[in-house]
């Protein structure tokens, strides 16, 4: 608790502009952090910074405002590989977020390796994002998607897994932390357990890297994916982490500009990592402010972080289990900090419109992940997520707007 | 919390509550089945019709208290109607939630005016319109199995 203690979740606050915002004539609770957290100052004036007196187009420029905006991009690509402790920095692709990262891996490492008869695994707690892009592998190249199970808790079904991991399996692709239920996966377990029959695992740590430490060496996965715009930077940037002797054999992803060591109508010889997979202008501000972001986390802490998000999950929890007709939905033993769930007689839809109108910020609907809300049975959930400034005042607001809730509809 | 009292109005609460007409037809005169995708609310609407009058309409599915509550109200509003009232009131209703501008040719909403007040929560007017999409959609799929014969 000592670390609880220290943490000064008021200058955190002061940092977050639109936190002091008032919505409907109430001060504004976001919960919404899962699907996209707010920006701190610090990365609000490095993108600004970077309009009014640096920006440029990246690399090859030889002009001053070129080579500055070079050397603020690349010192981001570094700012992600110390962050997850990756071995070097050309093994960092920058992407446009997890969802082209997944892609990315499954056009250009699976693809290519895949045949019919073939299996790529994955689990059913899986976001769209990393169910979709298999899908149109089975496709292309005849291999079979398999689904490891989830309990009625929200655990992933470890037996089974160990069952579906067989001969065929070619690619393990696995959600480290679930958007939809806040389980923390045994993303270690199904990697060791993958490697040692020889399969590459990719984990999709969009909902992972900002509340956990992340170290893809300790972890050994082949590929680690994320986004920025969960991590306190914006959209349209994130990244893709993969084992340098993998990326080395795989193809371009997509063709153009940057990608390219020499251009004829008759050869064209790829680029070296990692610009061999950044083909385009990329999203230059949006790289520079994700390593903002990146050093503005680390600041505080991810230990510190993660111990107050725990805080805000444990005390949330036991307030809302005292509520009459509510059940959550995702009960692991190791969750971060999220909470889904529903009301007897209330659709989540309604509940979102009536805890908006009390200021609290929360979403609603199927979280992209609609083998979840089928697993359980249910339409919808309405989430609650939790980041570094949320407070436990924050979350007595969110209790009360659901008791007023649920006092509406009776 | 104006705004939110003119969203949730008791009638809608109530419809919400104790659903009218919420039952399948066995061998329904025509049928659809109507989902937002955004949202996963999904709604059955099965229609009888006799001598060009709705005879017999209903609902199942599941959907959110305004999803729920307009389902309901449609079909009670319906029932009764010839094909050219109930194919107005359709109209009405959607330019009434959707629309700033006056149409000549609307009808009076009657009972189903307290939905109007989701106008003022742009993301839910699909909630509201659910119901009747389905219904237009069974409507034409039955005139269409009927002129195809």
């Amino acid at each position: 608790m000592s670390n609880v203690a220290q943490y000064d979740v008021e200058s955190i606050r002061n940092d977050f502009p639109i936190l002091a915002t008032e919505v409907h004539g109430k001060p504004l609770v976001y919960l919404d952090n899962a699907a996209s957290s707010q920006h701190p100052v610090q990365v609000i004036h490095a993108i600004k910074d970077l309009y009014e007196s640096g920006y440029s187009n990246i690399h090859r420029g030889v002009h001053q405002l070129s080579q500055d905006a070079t050397k603020a991009y690349e010192n981001s690509r570094a700012a992600i590989r110390g962050f997850i402790n990756a071995d070097c920095i050309h093994e960092i692709i920058f992407t446009s977020g997890t969802t082209e990262s997944i892609n990315l891996v499954a056009q250009s490492y699976a693809r290519p390796l895949l045949k019919k008869g073939d299996e790529i695994l994955i689990t059913h707690m899986e976001h769209h994002s990393n169910i979709v892009p298999w899908q149109m592998i089975c496709e292309q190249t005849g291999a079979e998607l398999k689904v490891v199970p989830i309990s009625d808790q929200g655990e992933l079904e470890m037996d089974r897994f160990a069952e579906l991991l067989s001969e065929k399996t070619k690619i393990v692709s696995v959600v480290h932390v679930s958007n939809a239920l806040g389980t923390v996966n045994p993303i270690k377990e199904i990697i060791d357990a993958a490697h040692a029959k020889g399969i590459a695992v990719l984990v999709d740590g969009a909902q992972a890297v900002s509340h956990i430490p992340v170290d893809v060496q300790a972890l050994g996965c082949d590929f680690y994916a994320f986004s920025g715009h969960k991590l306190y930077g914006s959209t349209g940037i994130g990244a893709l982490y993969g084992k340098e002797k993998l990326l080395n054999k795989m193809p371009p992803y997509k063709g153009g500009g940057d990608m390219i060591l020499s251009v004829s109508f008759e050869k064209t010889e790829y680029n070296t990592l990692p610009y061999k997979f950044e083909a385009g202008t990329p999203n230059i501000a949006g790289a520079i402010g994700l390593g903002t972001a990146i050093e503005y986390v680390q600041s505080i802490g991810l230990g510190a972080i993660a111990a107050h998000e725990h805080g805000l999950l444990e005390y949330a929890t036991s307030k809302l289990k005292e509520i009459d007709g509510l059940r959550i939905i995702g009960q692991a033993e190791q969750k971060a900090g999220l909470i889904s769930f529903v009301l007897d007689q209330v659709h989540p839809h309604d509940i979102g419109t009536l805890l908006d109108m009390e200021g609290v910020a929360i979403r609603t609907g199927h979280h992209c992940a609609q083998p979840v809300m089928e697993r359980y049975k249910i339409p919808a959930t309405a989430r609650a997520s939790f980041a570094m400034y949320n407070t436990f005042a924050e979350i007595d607001v969110l209790n009360e707007a659901i008791k007023k809730t649920i006092g509406m509809f009776s | 919390m104006d705004n939110l009292r003119e969203l949730y109005q008791e009638v809608i609460l109530d419809h919400n509550k104790n659903k009218r007409n919420y039952r399948k037809i066995e061998n329904p005169d025509g049928f659809a089945h109507g989902v937002n995708p955004l949202c996963g609310d999904q709604i059955d609407v099965y229609l009888d019709l006799k001598d060009g009058v709705v005879e017999d309409i209903s609902f199942d599915g599941q959907g959110c208290a305004i999803c729920t509550s307009s389902a309901s109200m449609m079909t009670v509003a319906l029932k009764g109607k010839t094909e050219a009232e109930a194919q107005a009131l359709f109209k009405s209703f959607h330019h009434a939630l959707t629309d700033e501008k006056q149409h000549p040719e609307d009808v009076p909403l009657g009972k189903l005016k307290v939905l109007t007040g989701v106008k003022e929560f742009p993301v839910r007017v699909k909630c509201a319109t659910l119901a009747w999409h389905t219904f237009d959609a069974a409507f034409k799929k039955l005139k269409d199995e009927i002129t195809t014969e």
